[in-house]
């Protein structure tokens, strides 16, 4: 592909494209959703580190979700998500769906379920052991009769693929479930700035405000940006928002800086200078956020979807490692366990920018319609 | 649905303000309360076997708690304003070139001065609607052709300083001054600058018109991204029928003719427009944003004015006073054109549902097309 054919769409290295010589290996972050514990350290480090205004003390209702969303004061945010069994299976179904269709990455769908299994062993939510030798009581089978008495009580609704009443069912891979499915969950995700290979902020700066850095990531340059805010409307994700007067300080000056201007997650722009490791990634205690090369982020990312697949945790999937999307792949890779929008991000996001030549060529065709309309008004007879 | 004696403690639902394709929010609850209602969700809608579940699910979908994936532009009222204003300067640009072509020379001065005024105004509208107006030359400190909003800085910087010619032309040929003297050259100057300032003003003009609706279209803003075939289209009639509009207003009957017929072919291709324009968004299922609320209100009425207008300019256009009131109509259509427009836009920015429900559609129809490659969840 040219060298212009690829700065509006496809997959493509960005930092070279932006003009980066020598640069060093894209960055990224992966955050795996499954361990999250929602401590929000994450969001404490990016506030502590870049000194980043209070943007108010409210109370959702929202489970425990009391930020709201990414947004000009908030560059990490934690989302919190409360389950019903019937939702557990629906996000089950809908990665079980992904994989029967043979998503990218994997290439064909396994072969029928009900082959001999790869790892062997029984696999689902709360596996117990085996029993020791010769004495005690089989786990297994006491969860079995339980999971029997309460599908016969508490599923009235009974969805089919809901109840795992008859038998837990196996796993993609035909390694058979044990356990059914819990009553609850909650779903923990530290959402960021996805640092996209085609980012629509980037592309719509009349600035030059933004600016796509050797890392491969998008930063805003604060003192740069004159605030027109078309940045907020270009992104895919609801990422980047200008900082309003509402911001409240935590300084003892009372000062909020770049008020007006919009602002977003820098991927820790001054830490990667100095070798470091972005705030929200270091403070991480579950390393549940992980920082590296884009690719390496890409490769655990893969790793660890495949290893929950095997335990029979079919609603993992990733969200961003495809460069064949429609912003290239972002540099934030993200394991979920549901559909995206559960955790608010879209299932289906197209950078606008990739559809910036059909729009100018009907804005064209439109002028001249125009033009030739004006010709046409001044044809005829005179005064 | 359950109840407790929790409930009473429970603040009122806000139901029936607007309706939802789905009220599963992520909740615990969601789901549960869902399958209370109906006792179906596209899982099992299979009917117990009688009929054949389709192969594409209906797109049912949740969201998180209702908010936003996307965030709407934070412009304001002036954006509207500005889109009008570049209009109607756009267009008086192409109405006083043609008047100065054809020897009209009232309908020339008039409109030379909507076109500067206008583009002023519209200049003072953009700054003003910008986070930190201080520096809004930062504009001009690039080129970047993947940002329709600096290609219309330029557009706009350019088209200012051909009307800036063509008006001080117009200034220079009104005023009385010695033919001697520095006074008398620049005015000679000046009428030199005329003919070059008007081919200008004219080429500039079109550009002005149209990239507006490109400004709209490269955002996610579901409504303006998904009318980016037909917006420029909409945008260009409406600058016709403003500028077309305030001449009928402005100049004699005698002289307007061209603006009254420029007037009414912008009115004619805007109806057009704005139906191809809905047609388009109701297959996608998005047209709600331009049929209900304030912007289905301001659209309406926008039509109407159209329709009104444009009658009135057809049948009894040259009658003074049936050309003012037609020509204020059509000019107010325009501008309620935008103003709805971009309400709706904001509006379907603002909803969930307008930028999950499409995008779940789109990629519901991929897979069933069987192309997987370029979702951007994915498993292993």
């Amino acid at each position: 592909m040219g060298y212009l054919a690829r700065q509006l769409a496809g997959r493509t290295d960005p930092a070279p494209d932006a003009g980066w010589q020598e640069a060093p290996e894209r960055k990224g972050f992966f955050t795996d959703t499954s361990i999250c514990i929602g401590c929000k350290a994450c969001e404490v480090a990016c506030k502590e580190w870049n000194a980043i205004p209070l943007d108010g003390l409210t109370l959702s209702a929202n489970s425990y979700d009391n930020t709201g969303g990414l947004g000009a004061s908030t560059w990490r945010h934690v989302a919190f998500v409360e389950q019903s069994r019937e939702r557990i299976a629906e996000a089950r179904e809908s990665g079980r769906r992904l994989v029967e269709l043979g998503m990218p990455g994997m290439g064909a769908p396994p072969a029928a379920v009900g082959g001999a299994p790869a790892g062997g062993s029984p696999a689902g939510y709360g596996t117990p052991p085996a029993p020791a030798d010769g004495h005690g009581p089989d786990l297994r089978d006491m969860l079995a009769s339980s999971t029997a008495s309460r599908a016969g009580t508490s599923i009235a609704a009974g969805t089919a693929g809901a109840s795992g009443a008859a038998s837990p069912g196996t796993t993609v891979d035909g390694t058979p479930m044990v356990g059914a499915l819990p009553d609850f969950r909650w779903l923990m995700a530290s959402d960021v700035c996805k640092h996209c290979t085609h980012a629509g902020c980037l592309d719509v700066c009349p600035t030059g405000a933004l600016f796509r850095s050797e890392h491969g990531t998008v930063v805003v340059q604060a003192d740069v940006c004159n605030g027109c805010g078309y940045c907020v409307g270009a992104c895919p994700f609801g990422v980047i928002e200008r900082r309003t007067d509402a911001a409240v300080s935590v300084r003892e000056d009372g000062h909020v800086p770049d008020v007006g201007i919009a602002q977003k997650c820098t991927l820790c722009y001054d830490r990667l200078t100095d070798d470091q490791t972005p705030a929200c990634a270091q403070t991480c205690p579950t390393t549940s956020i992980r920082f590296g090369t884009r690719q390496e982020m890409v490769d655990i990312a893969r790793e660890r979807v495949t290893e929950l697949h095997e335990q029979g945790f079919t609603e993992a999937r990733l969200y961003g490692a495809n460069d064949d999307d429609g912003v290239g792949g972002t540099g934030s890779v993200f394991l979920l366990l549901d559909e995206p929008e559960v955790y608010g991000l879209p299932p289906d996001p197209v950078v606008p920018t990739a559809k910036l030549a059909e729009m100018f060529r009907k804005a064209g065709l439109a002028g001249v319609g125009l033009l030739g309309a004006a010709a046409l008004a001044f044809v005829g007879r005179r005064p | 649905m359950t109840t407790s004696r929790f409930d009473s403690y429970r603040p009122p639902e806000e139901g029936g303000r607007r309706r939802r394709r789905s009220s599963v929010r992520g909740h615990a609850t969601g789901a549960a309360r869902d399958l209370a209602r109906t006792g179906r969700s596209w899982l099992n809608r299979d009917g117990g076997g009688r009929r054949e579940a389709p192969a594409v699910p209906d797109a049912e979908f949740s969201d998180y708690y209702g908010q936003p994936v996307i965030k709407p532009v934070p412009w304001k009222h002036e954006i509207p304003l500005y889109l009008f204003l570049g209009g109607v300067a756009a267009g008086s640009g192409l109405i006083a070139t043609g008047a100065a072509a054809t020897g009209r020379h009232v309908l020339r001065r008039n409109s030379r001065y909507t076109a500067m005024t206008a583009v002023v105004l519209s200049g003072a509208a953009l700054v003003a609607d910008l986070g930190r107006p201080e520096r809004f030359l930062n504009m001009l400190r690039t080129v970047k052709l993947t940002s329709p909003m600096s290609v219309g800085t330029w557009i706009l910087s350019g088209y200012a300083a051909f009307a800036g010619v063509a008006t001080a032309a117009e200034v220079a040929r009104a005023v009385d001054v010695p033919e001697r003297g520095v006074l008398g050259t620049a005015q000679r100057t000046l009428a030199l600058m005329d003919a070059p300032a008007a081919a200008g003003q004219a080429l500039f003009a079109p550009p002005l018109a149209a990239y507006t609706a490109v400004l709209l279209s490269d955002t996610v803003t579901p409504v303006w991204f998904e009318s980016r075939s037909q917006l420029p289209f909409v945008f260009v009639a409406s600058a016709a029928m403003a500028s077309g509009g305030v001449q009928m207003a402005l100049s004699p009957v005698t002289e307007a003719g061209p603006a009254r017929r420029f007037a009414l072919i912008g009115a004619a291709t805007d109806l057009v427009a704005m139906q191809r324009l809905e047609q388009h968004l109701h297959g996608l299922e998005l047209v709600e944003p331009l049929e209900t609320g304030k912007a289905g209100r301001t659209l309406r009425l926008a039509r109407l004015l159209t329709v009104a207008g444009g009658l009135g300019t057809l049948l009894a256009g040259r009658s003074r006073l049936v050309s003012v009131a037609s020509g204020v109509a059509l000019a107010a259509a325009s501008a309620l054109t935008r103003f709805g427009v971009v309400e709706a836009g904001m509006e379907s920015a603002r909803d969930p549902r307008y930028t999950v429900g499409p995008q779940k559609r789109r990629l519901e129809q991929r897979r069933a097309q069987g192309a997987v490659h370029d979702s951007i969840v994915t498993v292993r």
